[in-house]
């Protein structure tokens, strides 16, 4: 039972970064109507932003926080100079271009930090806390409390505040938006920036766990995706459970089921998606008719 | 009432008249097109100052684009001129912050949001967040249909709600221009008629000028001062509402003779 509840903890915290990612592409989806394929490169030129930070001498904290803020304007820039083109255009075109996004964003960082695999620490302390005697990891823990608290920060924002409100209604509809008088294309670099900004956080968790290069987030973005659709596209608190459901079966099923293990975990959401859009194709939390690419 | 209009309208008809035109709104010899087709030959028509214009014509005429035209939604070239301020190539958005609401057809309902949350994205440019709740309980005294309702999703409104929901949505901005794209469009004639009454109610309560384009000419000559009629994309009659029922151009623009 102790080592169940391990798992189950450990595969919430994989989650909780599939997670962060996954609400990158909702918020993309929702803002723009696009699945942002670069969103993990982004993400893994955030992380070699902030560990050029640390190597430089800044405490691991500070560099991911200056990390995301210059990844919420990196985001903003990339909305204004190159999406902001393709507005309105196919979902084939803007499959081409945030495809074609990636490669020229892989191809940048391998030129600036090359293609090894560098180690970066880790921003919580290793260590173990012991909850009604099951031992659980620290950075585990945290990695979750670090997405509720997310969670909770963006529930507030899109709920409680004005540019919620105006990020909300662009995204339900942005022409009579703009016939109200909010300026859309700002609110859709706003979109974008938030978007790249949890894409920086995602980064920063899931680095010490697996070496940093530019492939780092490859797998993660799958991850991410399968989240991102088994909750509906575009819905926040759909791709943060689904990325849950994600990373909790994946590891009971590597852990439990003899012949799937390590190597053929990454099959399990795979296999969740497809079984779940089968019988419900707007995913857990979407809704039917929000399909506007 | 009076608060849906705001307390800048009378300053502003005071500033119109210094300049002696007497119109809130002109357009002339207004050309659009949609890409390389041009389906706005040359449209010109005044909107006076606290009037209402009618645009009738049959489908394909221009009716919606020439509202898409002032709106900035479309690209166009002549001359539009809100209050003497030319608006010609600025977006969407910057037009209605000049102070034009504008209701598309098909009411541009914000189905994913609330009720009063699509009034207050119609309310967004506004700071005084007193008066703009004084307006909503207003506006749902007007309609209680809609206060009923307000927490709801917009979405699951009846036609006519979500009508009179665009309306009011447009009237949150304090606008000096209101341009109407076919009120009537999908609704039961008696519904119909019912959003005819209370724009024409809320018209001379609040002398708010308006543009309003629609099908049912019978409906629009009844709000209407002034009536134009469009034929394939250009003017080709223009003349005060109550002589326009008989007249030739108005019969084709709807029988289609």
């Amino acid at each position: 039972m102790q080592h169940a509840i391990q798992q189950i903890v450990d595969g919430l915290a994989a989650g909780s970064i599939y997670g962060a990612l996954a609400l990158a592409l909702v918020l993309v989806y929702r803002a723009t109507g696009m699945i942002n394929f670069a969103q993990g490169l982004m993400a893994v030129a955030s992380t070699y932003i902030a560990l050029t930070l640390w190597q430089a001498g800044s405490p691991i904290g500070a560099a991911v926080a200056v990390a995301i803020a210059v990844s919420l304007v990196l985001g903003a820039v990339t909305e204004r100079l190159v999406i902001r083109r393709f507005e309105g255009a196919s979902p084939h075109t803007a499959v081409v271009v945030t495809v074609a996004l990636l490669i020229l964003i892989n191809g940048i960082v391998g030129a600036i930090w090359g293609y090894n695999s560098q180690p970066f620490p880790s921003l919580f302390p290793t260590g173990t806390v012991t909850v009604g005697g099951v031992v659980l990891a620290i950075p585990s823990l945290a990695t979750i409390g670090v997405l509720i608290a997310v969670v909770v920060l963006l529930q507030l924002l899109f709920l409680k505040t004005k540019l919620g409100l105006a990020l909300r209604a662009v995204a339900n509809n942005p022409e009579s938006s703009a016939l109200s008088g909010l300026n859309v294309g700002r609110l859709l670099m706003v979109g974008w920036a938030l978007a790249a900004g949890l894409g920086a956080l995602a980064g920063a968790l899931i680095a010490p766990k697996v070496y940093l290069d530019p492939g780092m987030m490859d797998t993660i973005l799958i991850y991410a995706l399968a989240a991102a659709v088994l909750g509906g596209l575009d819905s926040p608190m759909g791709a943060v459970v689904a990325a849950w459901i994600i990373g909790v079966s994946e590891n009971l099923a590597g852990t439990y089921i003899g012949f799937i293990g390590n190597d053929l975990k990454i099959g399990v959401p795979l296999v969740a998606m497809f079984v779940i859009l089968l019988t419900r194709p707007q995913g857990l939390f979407g809704r039917k008719e929000a399909v506007r690419v | 009432m009076s608060e849906l209009a705001g307390p800048e309208r009378s300053s502003r008809t005071g500033a119109a008249d210094g300049r002696g035109s007497g119109n809130i709104l002109e357009l002339e010899d207004v050309r659009a097109s949609y890409g390389r087709a041009e389906v706005l030959h040359g449209v010109s028509l005044q909107v006076s100052n606290g009037g209402v214009t009618a645009v009738l014509g049959a489908n394909g005429a221009g009716k919606t684009t020439t509202l898409r035209a002032i709106s900035g939604m479309v690209t166009a070239k002549g001359r539009i001129d809100l209050d003497g301020q030319d608006v010609l190539g600025s977006r969407p958005d910057q037009v209605a912050r000049m102070g034009v609401a504008h209701v598309p057809q098909g009411r541009g309902t914000l189905d994913q949001l609330s009720v009063r949350e699509n009034l207050l994205v119609g309310a967004y440019q506004r700071r005084d967040r007193k008066a703009v709740e004084a307006q909503i309980a207003e506006c749902f005294e007007l309609f209680p249909a809609l206060a009923r309702r307000q927490t709801s999703t917009a979405g699951n409104l009846s036609g006519g709600e979500q009508q009179m929901l665009a309306v009011c949505r447009a009237l949150m901005s304090r606008p000096r221009l209101l341009l109407l794209d076919e009120p009537s469009l999908g609704l039961a004639p008696r519904t119909a008629e019912e959003v005819f009454e209370a724009i024409g109610r809320l018209q001379k309560e609040t002398g708010l000028s308006m543009l309003v384009v629609e099908q049912t000419a019978a409906l629009a000559l009844a709000l209407a001062d002034t009536a134009v009629v469009l034929e394939i994309g250009r003017t080709v009659l223009t003349g005060p509402a109550e002589e326009m029922a008989g007249r030739d151009e108005v019969r084709r623009a709807y029988l289609g003779d």
